[in-house]
């Protein structure tokens, strides 16, 4: 058998066949980064693009006459606001006499311009009277005819706005009546059946009530749980059995936790149904065994010696732990507790139990309060066939992702800030 | 530790008194096909009283019985919207349950369509034809007398005039009230053309409801769940199919769908309030008398609904797709609502 000729100058087929091996996993790992990448950052983009006619709104600028006659009535609700619309109308658009005409003419503004007039004269009786050039929310076909996204050579039957419609539009366009603000609205309204009133407001606050029990019911009792079984409990049958259930207990479906909330919380004990109070307390029963995991771990890695030395000088047990062992551990305790709530945030099965699946049109003003959460308020207008919900669901899922942004970033910078102050764990 | 025990243990034993005795929303569950008009109203009702808004849950009609009939006190539903009438049974279980004041109004009218997209040619359907199509089984083409598995695959199999595609029809489950409407107004309506099964009804009306409601099991007919809006979406990207859902979701989606006549009758909003238009029925919604004096705002919230500006002729239900009710009826429905107030 001939030896192949080895020369340090030319590579060898054997090493460039190693080499080429090398370059093709290299590339291997780079394609599947890409591509995952890729995927990621193309749904989001498609969210963020959908999204975006959402966060704009059109106004139609109206000659709003206060009139006294219009408020005979003690009852400042009980005025017609509905009619000072239509005469601004009347003013803008003269000639339009046939009733039907002039309801397909009211069509084209909110019922919410009704609605911001109304608010306007309770905060101040004092503008009964007077005459105001008034920027007023359009219907939602309107608003998605101003976005381009309306197509007038659908035949007249089928189309949701009518010749006549399209050309008072035109003709309000041509003399600026017609332009499109920022929807604040969308973040400071509770939800609507109307897409251009509808607002993330409410599930927003919703939200966070439900977190904010979660997170003082779930972290004393995960923390807890994890420094008694990590550092006092003795190792024995009854330690293994818990150990064991909690374990279980983290990778129990999220859907069976709603069914035990509404046995037992709703069914129960008379807790108040679709409330942050119970969906919090559902969560964090569904939160707490990650806690203590996470937070065992965490406890685990602080070196034995760091607490042998504590006791060594003297400190008592408890002392080593709080003083030493705890602050070391924290930044994994709050990692994993961080990264509990934000799964609780964008839970939606259990709650789906417990009532959330629902319209609440204001926005909660306690616990007790009927709320639903953003993941439900995405699940609701994602099955709204109405106009201009597709692009809310959108801007919901963006304002939803940028709250875990939030909380990610927090996690990092917690560990940063503890790292640098307790070094044992680095 | 101690202070977190002793915080557990009054949080237990302070929950009895969540059983309040008065609340401050109105709770409402029930038809999902009814379910945006109650949000509607409820939208209405809160900017003009400022009052809370109720709490609406879109159940289907079925659960809504269940969960409205489970009690009287504060934790059970105030209002529940159906598609349908409440059953003798439910009837039976709302007094056992202590529910005993119930009012009904009677809100509108609703056509129950079979649309399709735009893309595919438009069907006009016998009500026959749609109970060929999708029951479990059918009389042999060959021999009257006798039922068989359903052996049509495609409209054109059914009646010659019919386009040929595929049938492929998404419905709503039978928790519906939807589902129940169609089940009596058109699969046994469809079914009774048939002398042997009219004979059935007569001599084994049991027999005769299973032949006639039994969807087919082979794929051609999907139970969709309880949302219409879903429906809608699988018509837009699957131009085969045909979807089975109220009036209204036609109403905002006309630009992508149309609706297959039955019997020659299409659903337009006067075929539909004069009883044409053989899928149509009412919508109703019933109520806890007792719960009145409890639950603030439920006679305001009952009376916005009866209201000239929401179930009028023009009102804004009626511009949402719901088919308004003569007004005879509506008066007496606002005299119904103003006799709750006054107790």
């Amino acid at each position: 058998m001939e030896r192949e000729k080895m020369s340090l100058l030319t590579p060898s087929a054997a090493l460039r066949r190693r080499y080429r091996r090398d370059r093709l996993f290299l590339l291997a790992g780079r394609l599947a980064a890409v591509a995952s990448f890729s995927t990621i950052g193309l749904i989001f983009l498609a969210i963020l693009y959908t999204s975006l006619p959402a966060f704009t709104q059109s106004c139609i600028k109206l000659p709003i006459h206060f009139e006294e006659t219009a408020f005979s009535n003690e009852n400042l609700d009980l005025a017609n606001y509905d009619m000072l619309v239509a005469q601004a109308l009347a003013r803008v658009i003269p000639g339009v006499t046939d009733p039907g005409e002039k309801e397909e003419l009211l069509e084209m503004m909110s019922p919410g311009a009704a609605w911001r007039l109304q608010r306007m004269v309770n905060s101040n009786p004092k503008r009964i009277g007077t005459v105001q050039q008034l920027w007023l929310p359009a219907s939602a076909d309107i608003d998605m005819l101003r976005k381009g996204k309306f197509d007038r050579t659908t035949p007249e039957r089928r189309r949701r706005l009518s010749r006549r419609q399209l050309k008072w539009y035109d003709q309000l366009n041509a003399e600026g009546r017609i332009k499109r603000y920022f929807n604040w609205v969308f973040f400071t309204a509770p939800n609507s059946t109307e897409a251009e009133l509808a607002g993330i407001y409410g599930a927003v606050k919703g939200s966070l009530l439900t977190m904010f029990i979660t997170l003082v019911l779930s972290f004393p009792l995960g923390a807890g749980t994890a420094i008694y079984l990590q550092e006092f409990a003795p190792r024995n049958r009854w330690t293994t059995t818990i150990n064991v259930t909690i374990s279980n207990l983290a990778a129990v479906p999220p859907i069976l936790y709603g069914l035990l909330g509404l046995a037992v919380f709703i069914n129960f004990f008379h807790l108040p149904r679709a409330t942050p109070l119970v969906a919090g307390m559902v969560l964090s029963l569904m939160t707490f065994p990650s806690i203590i995991m996470a937070s065992r771990n965490a406890l685990a890695a602080v070196p034995r010696s760091v607490c042998d030395a504590a006791l060594a000088l003297g400190a008592s047990r408890m002392q080593s732990i709080t003083h030493h062992i705890l602050p070391a551990a924290m930044p994994g305790i709050l990692t994993g507790t961080l990264l509990g709530l934000a799964q609780a945030f964008g839970e939606c099965a259990p709650l789906l139990m417990l009532g959330m699946v629902a319209f609440v049109g204001n926005i909660p003003a306690g616990i007790t309060d009927p709320a639903t959460v953003l993941p439900m308020q995405i699940y609701l207008w994602a099955d709204n066939s109405g106009q201009g919900f597709p692009e809310k669901t959108a801007a919901a899922i963006v304002i939803m992702m940028l709250f875990l942004v939030i909380v990610n970033t927090i996690v990092l910078w917690l560990r940063r800030k503890f790292e640098n102050s307790h070094p044992h764990t680095s | 530790m101690k202070k977190f025990i002793l915080f557990l243990v009054l949080l237990i034993s302070a929950t009895p008194c969540f059983a309040q005795n008065q609340r401050r929303n109105i709770s409402i569950v029930g038809s999902s096909t009814v379910y945006p008009f109650a949000a509607l109203v409820g939208e209405y009702f809160t900017r003009t009283t400022g009052n809370l808004s109720p709490h609406i849950e879109s159940t289907g009609s079925g659960s809504g019985f269940k969960r409205f009939c489970a009690g009287s006190g504060l934790q059970y539903p105030d209002i529940t919207n159906a598609s349908r009438l409440m059953t003798s049974e439910e009837r039976a279980t709302c007094l056992a349950n202590g529910v005993t004041q119930i009012i009904r109004i009677k809100i509108g009218r609703d056509g129950i369509v079979l649309a399709t997209s735009r893309a595919m040619p438009k069907l006009n359907l016998t009500l026959q034809d749609v109970y060929l199509a999708l029951a479990m089984q059918v009389p042999d083409p060959e021999n009257h007398q006798r039922l068989i598995a359903n052996p049509y695959s495609r409209w054109q199999q059914i009646n010659s005039a019919l386009p040929n595609v595929a049938i492929h029809v998404y419905g709503p489950p039978p928790s519906s009230g939807t589902r129940d409407a169609f089940d009596s107004l058109v699969m046994e309506m469809g079914a009774t053309t048939f002398p042997l099964l009219r004979k059935m009804k007569k001599e084994n009306p049991a027999a005769f409801k299973q032949a006639a409601n039994r969807m087919r099991e082979d794929g051609r007919w999907i139970d969709a769940g309880e949302n219409d809006y879903l429906i809608v979406q699988k018509l837009k990207t699957n131009p085969d199919a045909c979807g089975i859902f109220g009036f209204s979701f036609l109403k905002q989606n006309e630009k992508s769908l149309q609706a297959a006549s039955l019997n020659g009758y299409l659903p337009h909003s006067a075929n539909i309030a004069a009883g044409k238009y053989p899928a149509s029925r009412s919508l109703f919604l019933y109520a806890k008398k007792q719960n009145s004096s409890m639950v603030s705002g439920l006679p305001a919230y009952l009376q916005e609904f009866v209201s000239q500006r929401a179930s009028g002729e023009r009102g804004y239900l009626a511009r949402r797709g719901m088919i308004p009710i003569p007004a005879g009826e509506q008066r007496r429905n606002r005299e119904i609502v103003k006799s709750m107030q006054n107790k």
